[in-house]
């Protein structure tokens, strides 16, 4: 390309500043303010709405392709119910498998004992830096505040996440980290914070990424990636990506650490066959991604690689999820974001509003159930219950069915909670006693006509159609409804009036 | 009207009830043209799905433990809602699923139980009602009714037999417009910005009618018309289906 050296950036990665996260915290509650942030944000509502359509399409374009694609669904949730089912066998037969084949296998319970593992093998490196490949799991470990503490720098290398460390932000989306981002919107950061000659282009703006991060590849010591999958047969993790940064970090360091929920596992080799075929057309549209890392065991002789490969197999709340029959559903999630492009809630809050790493439908599960209820209590809640979700999954979740059970489960934990501002009663009273009318269909007839002179009494001085529409409503829960639309007065004669007319005919 | 028609308890829902009767009537209308014999029992009230949807699993059970005895000698049970009819179908039996005689109760109301133009079609063999209306109409899918029912082919076919009507079908038109039961009220800001994309998306297609079989979807996607004051008018499937301009 001409004129190309002139703009090359001369920087060195380590001269990057990454803007550090503040102290980061499950923000879920948060989502009410979240979403109208999203929702008077017309930059991001566009954003959002072109990438999870065209997400959304190129999924439904591609699922066709392949002949049998429901069958493979059908399959695909079977194998996981197997694992699930038998995870103790399997885990055990993926460790025994990764240390014959020359790994090291490390079992962290928590968040906390993960970073502590992994920093101890920086330690033993004795390196200061560190490359990432594309990993959410890291994300919700909070690896990279884990090694910032310890002085050691962790370089994102996905593009995205390259671009949301430059930023210092959470990933907005599982699979395309950076989907609230538009190229106007790079271009501004990387001129901001890499090379003053802003560009649009999106080839330079990768090359600009690309320069930074080669020079970072050629040195590291230690690369961190996630799985998509850990196949117990043969103590294999498998990678796919789209830009090769995953195969980068996981092969040109001197150590490799995979770091691994303990879901992750599939039985035999042969099932990536059912699997591969399913999470790129799912997440992507793509047949398969550009690239499918499949790793096992350290390098043996004459061969290129790390030197050592380290699994850190991850419970963080996935054990007690196990032991919930019901949720147990959520841990066959091959997180392939179909969930995320397919939901309305979604596509018009986008990731941020959900408070944590993992957004959308699946996010409003794993959620509440990893960081807990009284954290993310209110996600269960944030959606339609439309069903789009369970439709995309690959692995045929019930995501709906999953959001009911945590909603009841969240009710029972809120007794004597306080009402909210603008409601005369809290919500499980409020229930109580509209179970105790609907019970009763004398008070229920009852209440209804005296709701209905009520409305007569306060709308009779008024002119035009106030009396067929309600502009406000005094008291929540209506008043909720009536600040963003009108709501339909109730009608003159209920039906069961009208009924004994018409039934006369 | 002949006597050897089915005998159809009408469930009437409470939204149609105290909001919308006339979308009742006109189900009975259309029910009768068809030589069904139509009844009402006036100790109904509410399927129980507010309560179930907002996790008050208890409370629903008990609301819909009276249901299950309402409609003992009815041939079938007809609702003009997609999303009561999936209450009662699909999630009634989750609902007592450990309640062996009550399951037993609400697996033989399910089996009689129906949406309305799901009920004309399959049931009834019907797709040509005998309505007219010379109006440009998209349909909304609510999305009960789609996901839960798998109903998608039904209310248009309905439609298609309307003379006059010009059916035009929504860009995206699968996408839920945001009611979501109790959605609605705590989330009213998603709630309403999807409503709008909706009724953006039915302006766009050039509709005059917004038709749907959820008085839900319709309080909610008329209120948001309303409130903007746009020219879009909303209308239950069965009051369509009663027109004859």
């Amino acid at each position: 390309m001409n004129g190309e050296s002139e703009h090359t950036p001369k920087f060195l990665i380590s001269s990057l500043d990454f803007k550090r996260m503040s102290e980061v915290e499950v923000q879920s509650n948060e989502i009410h303010e979240r979403a109208k942030q999203a929702l008077a944000n017309a930059h991001l509502q566009e954003a959002l709405r072109s990438s999870t359509l065209r997400l959304y399409t190129k999924r439904l374009e591609a699922v066709p392709q392949v002949a049998g694609f429901e069958r493979l669904r059908d399959r695909a949730r079977e194998i996981k119910r197997e694992v699930m089912d038998h995870l103790d066998f399997y885990l055990e037969q993926f460790a025994n498998n990764v240390e014959r084949r020359g790994g090291k296998v490390h079992w962290a319970a928590t968040a906390e004992e993960a970073c502590a593992i992994i920093l101890g093998i920086a330690s033993d490196v004795g390196t200061r830096e560190v490359v990432k490949a594309k990993t959410m799991v890291s994300e919700e470990i909070e690896l990279n505040h884990a090694l910032e503490a310890a002085s050691i720098r962790a370089v994102e290398t996905d593009l995205g996440e390259f671009i949301l460390q430059l930023a210092g932000e959470r990933p907005a989306h599982i699979v395309a980290p950076a989907i609230h981002k538009t190229r106007a919107d790079v271009a501004d950061l990387f001129a901001a914070r890499i090379d003053p000659v802003r560009t649009e282009e999106p080839e330079r703006l990768t090359a600009i990424a690309r320069q930074a991060l080669r020079a970072m590849f050629a040195r590291a010591e230690m690369g961190v990636s996630g799985a998509n999958f850990a196949v117990a047969e043969t103590g294999t993790v498998v990678l796919i990506e789209n830009e090769g940064n995953i195969r980068f970090s996981t092969t040109a360091p001197r150590v490799h650490v995979a770091l691994v929920g303990i879901e992750k596992i599939i039985p035999r080799c042969g099932d990536l066959s059912v699997f591969l075929r399913l999470l790129a057309r799912s997440g992507t549209g793509q047949k398969l991604s550009s690239y499918t890392s499949i790793l096992t065991g350290p390098r043996r002789p004459g061969e290129d690689g790390p030197e050592a490969m380290h699994v850190v197999l991850l419970d963080n709340g996935r054990v007690a999820t196990l032991a919930d029959v019901k949720m147990r559903e959520m841990l066959y999630c091959i997180r392939c974001g179909a969930c995320l492009n397919a939901c309305p809630v979604y596509r018009k809050i986008g990731g941020h509003a959900y408070g944590w790493v993992y957004s959308g439908p699946i996010g409003a599960l794993v959620t509440p159930q990893f960081a807990g209820l009284e954290q993310a209590g209110e996600l269960p809640f944030a959606s339609s219950l439309c069903g789009a979700c369970r439709e995309v999954c690959p692995v045929r979740i019930n995501i709906p069915d999953l959001l009911l059970h945590l909603r009841s489960k969240a009710q029972r934990q809120s007794t004597g909670r306080k009402p909210a501002a603008d409601a005369p009663v809290n919500e499980r009273t409020s229930m109580h006693l509209w179970a105790w009318v609907v019970k009763r269909p004398r008070v229920y007839v009852l209440c209804a006509r005296l709701a209905r002179l009520a409305q007569r009494l306060l709308t009779s001085q008024r002119q035009g159609d106030i009396q067929k529409w309600i502009r406000r409503f005094p008291a929540a829960p209506a008043a909720r409804w009536t600040d963003g639309r009108d709501l339909p007065a109730l009608a003159p004669m209920s039906f069961r009036d009208r009924w004994k007319e018409i039934n006369g005919k | 009207m002949g006597t050897q028609g089915p005998r159809v308890a009408l469930f009437i829902t409470c939204l149609a009830d105290q909001f919308f009767p006339q979308v009742g009537e006109c189900a009975v209308e259309v029910l009768r043209r068809q030589g069904v014999e139509v009844t009402f029992n006036p100790g109904q009230t509410c399927c129980g799905q507010p309560a179930f949807n907002t996790g008050f699993t208890v409370e629903a059970r008990e609301v819909a433990t009276r249901v299950l005895d309402l409609f003992g000698d009815a041939d079938y049970v007809v609702a003009p809602s997609g999303s009561c009819s999936s209450m009662v179908r699909v999630f009634y039996p989750e609902l007592f699923a450990h309640d062996s005689s009550r399951l037993k109760k609400a697996e033989q109301l399910q089996s009689r139980f129906f949406e309305f133009s799901e009920f004309l079609v399959k049931v009834l063999g019907v797709e040509d009602v005998g309505a007219s209306f010379p109006h440009r109409v998209a349909y909304h899918d609510s999305c009960h009714l789609l996901r839960e029912l798998h109903i998608e082919e039904e209310p248009r076919r309905l439609l298609r037999g309307v003379r006059g009507i010009e059916l035009v079908e929504m860009e995206d038109y699968r996408l839920c417009c945001g009611f979501g039961g109790t959605f609605s009220v705590k989330f009213p800001e998603v709630s309403v910005a999807m409503g709008q994309d909706k009724v953006q998306a039915a302006t766009r297609a050039g509709a005059e009618y917004l038709v749907a079989n959820d008085a839900g979807c319709l309080m909610h996607l008329a209120g948001v018309i309303h409130r903007q004051s746009l020219g879009l008018k909303t209308l239950h499937l069965a009051e369509l289906l009663a027109r004859r301009e």
